[in-house]
């Protein structure tokens, strides 16, 4: 019978499906980080219980982490005594447990969705795990890869396994070529903006089609991430050269071992004549660049046009719309392109990758951020990002145009660090909830594209990136 | 049977997609144990001053315009809310909030697929139904406050005197709140059928455990 490629997954990892029609699933990598795992870890202790499976895991920090540390900084340089407490007690597991962990010393710490696939911890095939909804992420690899709560964190640390019941399968086929400045997140905003933040809730969504297969793999990434944001805590993408061919660079394994794995790897794509319990067909060739104007993903508008109106609003059925553009401060505004801006951040798991930093850079050589900006951050994915990205000299562009250069981290895509936004100031950008208070309270999030950033940094306004 | 009928006030939330920022934000994130988060619940809706994790509700300056600072529902046991309730963050931190504040059940007409999970592990009992009913609890409960009934051996909850809706819900799952099951505990009684999985994984797929950290 033919399969989906979540089908494939599912199987391959199904240990026992019990009368009750739940399922434990084997899972093969658990990453950690220091805000959801504290109390998976007290769980193990309490129960006198070890982790099953030592070399499944690998941890870091990353949620909390000051992001302007420079060298020579640890856990106990931390100004936050609070914060401090959560990465040294992740140290304190970490060695306590035999886990591994790349600490905030590390050069190679980073975002963990960031870090993972680039230190090869994420292989296609797998199924991955983290006490973070955006570990959809690693779906781009042909992997079965999900968020979970810290509950399931230390189910997963003692059992190896997850207690889950099977998702419907959703295909997305994104066909055609993408517009001059529309980039994958702009494709992914389009998506959640079509189908709603519920649109794919208890569904795996599978991306395909000629812009995907096109795609690099940090593109997928960005899409897999924000598959959450359309509702589905499983957003994944069919093995192909490419996939092989990121994987062969950055992963470890004996080239015999590669081409061993390679050989089952490329299994790793749904079956042409299998159905889906739903699909979607976006020709994105017809997409312009997208940003939101509320708050929820789903709040997204084309660049150029208008903000829903008072009568748009008395249509709906809820006051959901009313309350988030008054939390928006947009009640005089009729276009996005009317906003002045105060911030901008470039960064987090869902478009900080080497990609988007050039892409962000590509619109700032030469030039300086407006003078109504108050601070402007560039918050590299990892280590090797960041090593990366200054081998290129992209951070002297962003320091030349004014931005902050900054150390790895999740920063002001969630502001569990000092990086937030104070109340009121209005933000662009690329991380992936515009949720009120998520930046810091009463901070106003738009959600954009690398380079829908550097722009509005330039600018001070929202701009035509063709 | 510890947990089978939940009674209780119902507060309203009159919102689709509120998400597990809004429940509990990320600055108490930074506590690393699993209770004392009720002060925190909805704190962006709650409070009109900003908070850490070292104050209390006490030290609070309260928005009495939000429900949860007005009696009766300061004592609120069951939410009432729209589409899409506990979106976006995977944080089981939410769960713990509410059930923290007091509240034993959640009504909405559909759920953030993590949250769901979450709520179980919790003894928080998520009630899907569909939007009719949904709008007919909220005139049921809009005027006066309102009490509800919920039988989890029955599935069913009563709205008034002669009234009530059925739902459905995973007898297993149900069964984790009403016996205060452990999901650890369950699973590690199939030991031996996890061992022998890996063991075949190990050899059909010997990458996986290839990897040198």
């Amino acid at each position: 019978m033919p399969a989906t490629l979540y089908d494939k997954l599912w199987d391959e990892h199904l240990v026992q499906t019990d009368d009750n029609n739940e399922s434990l699933i084997y899972i093969d990598r658990h990453y950690l980080h220091e805000v959801t795992s504290p109390q998976a870890f007290e769980g193990l202790r309490h129960k006198q219980l070890k982790p099953w499976r030592l070399d499944a895991n690998v941890a870091t920090p990353d949620h909390n982490v000051p992001t302007d540390r420079g060298d020579s900084f640890n856990a106990a340089s931390i100004e936050d005594e609070v914060a401090k407490i959560q990465v040294v007690e992740l140290d304190k597991n970490c060695n306590n447990f035999g886990i591994h962990q790349f600490d905030i010393a590390s050069n190679k710490q980073g975002i963990v969705h960031v870090m993972g696939p680039e230190l090869g911890y994420t292989l296609p095939g797998m199924t991955i795990v983290c006490g973070d909804s955006h570990t959809s992420t690693h779906g781009a690899f042909g992997c079965l890869a999900m968020g979970i709560g810290t509950s399931e964190v230390e189910h997963v640390l003692a059992t190896q396994c997850l207690k889950i019941t099977k998702l419907k399968n959703m295909l997305i086929n994104f066909n055609g070529h993408p517009r001059r400045g529309v980039t994958s997140k702009d494709i992914v905003l389009h998506l959640i903006k079509l189908i709603g933040t519920a649109g794919g809730t208890g569904h795996a969504i599978e991306f395909s089609g000629s812009y995907i297969s096109s795609a690099s793999m940090e593109s997928r990434m960005t899409i897999c991430n924000m598959a959450i944001e359309a509702g589905a805590k499983v957003g994944l993408a069919g093995v192909d050269k490419t996939t092989l061919d990121y994987v062969k660079k950055h992963s470890n394994l004996s080239d015999s071992m590669f081409s061993m794995a390679s050989e089952y790897w490329k299994t790793l794509k749904s079956d042409p004549d299998v159905n889906f319990d739903q699909t979607i067909n976006i020709d994105v060739s017809k997409i312009k660049p997208q940003v939101t104007w509320g708050t929820s993903p789903e709040m997204t508008i084309d660049f150029d046009a208008d903000i829903p109106s008072q009568e748009d609003i008395n249509e709906a059925n809820h006051e959901n719309l009313l309350l988030a553009k008054s939390y928006m401060g947009l009640d005089e505004s009729k276009t996005l392109q009317d906003l002045s801006f105060d911030r901008i951040f470039i960064g987090s798991c869902t478009n900080s990758r080497i990609e988007d930093l050039r892409d962000a850079a590509s619109a700032l050589r030469g030039k300086k951020i407006s003078k109504n900006i108050t601070e402007a951050i560039v918050v590299p994915g990892s280590g090797m990002v960041k090593a990366q990205a200054e081998e290129e000299g992209l951070d002297k562009i962003f320091l030349d145009a004014g931005f902050l250069w900054r150390d790895p981290g999740c920063s002001m895509c969630l502001g569990m660090n000092p990086d937030q936004l104070k109340p009121y100031e209005r933000c662009a950008s690329t991380s992936n909830r515009n949720f009120e208070g998520r930046q810091g309270n009463l901070g106003r999030t738009h959600l954009m594209s690398p380079l829908m950033a550097a722009l509005t940094a330039v600018n001070g306004k929202i701009t035509d990136p063709s | 049977m510890t947990n089978s009928v939940i009674t209780g006030i119902v507060a309203t939330f009159d919102r689709d997609n509120i998400d597990t920022d809004q429940i509990i934000p990320t600055e108490y994130l930074k506590s690393i144990k699993k209770f004392g988060f009720g002060d925190f619940l909805f704190d962006g809706w709650r409070y009109l001053d900003e908070g850490r994790l070292d104050m209390t509700s006490e030290d609070r300056s309260k928005n009495y315009d939000f429900i949860l600072n007005r009696k009766p529902f300061t004592n609120a046991e069951i939410l009432l809310a729209r589409d899409n309730f506990g979106c976006g963050s995977s944080r089981e931190h939410a769960v713990w909030a509410l059930r923290d504040f007091g509240f034993k059940a959640v009504i909405a007409s559909s759920f953030g697929d993590i949250f769901y999970n979450n709520c179980f592990k919790n003894s928080v009992l998520p009630i899907k139904l569909s939007k009719e009913k949904i709008n007919h609890l909220f005139e049921v409960s809009s005027s006066s406050p309102a009490n509800f009934q919920i039988d989890l051996i029955a599935k069913d909850l009563k709205f008034d005197d002669n009234s009530s809706y059925s739902f459905d819900v995973k007898d297993s799952l149900l069964d984790r709140i009403i016996n205060n099951l452990d999901d650890v505990d369950i699973t590690l009684k199939h030991k031996s059928d996890i061992e022998i999985f890996e063991q075949k994984r190990r050899n059909q797929r010997p990458w996986l455990f290839d990897y040198s950290n």
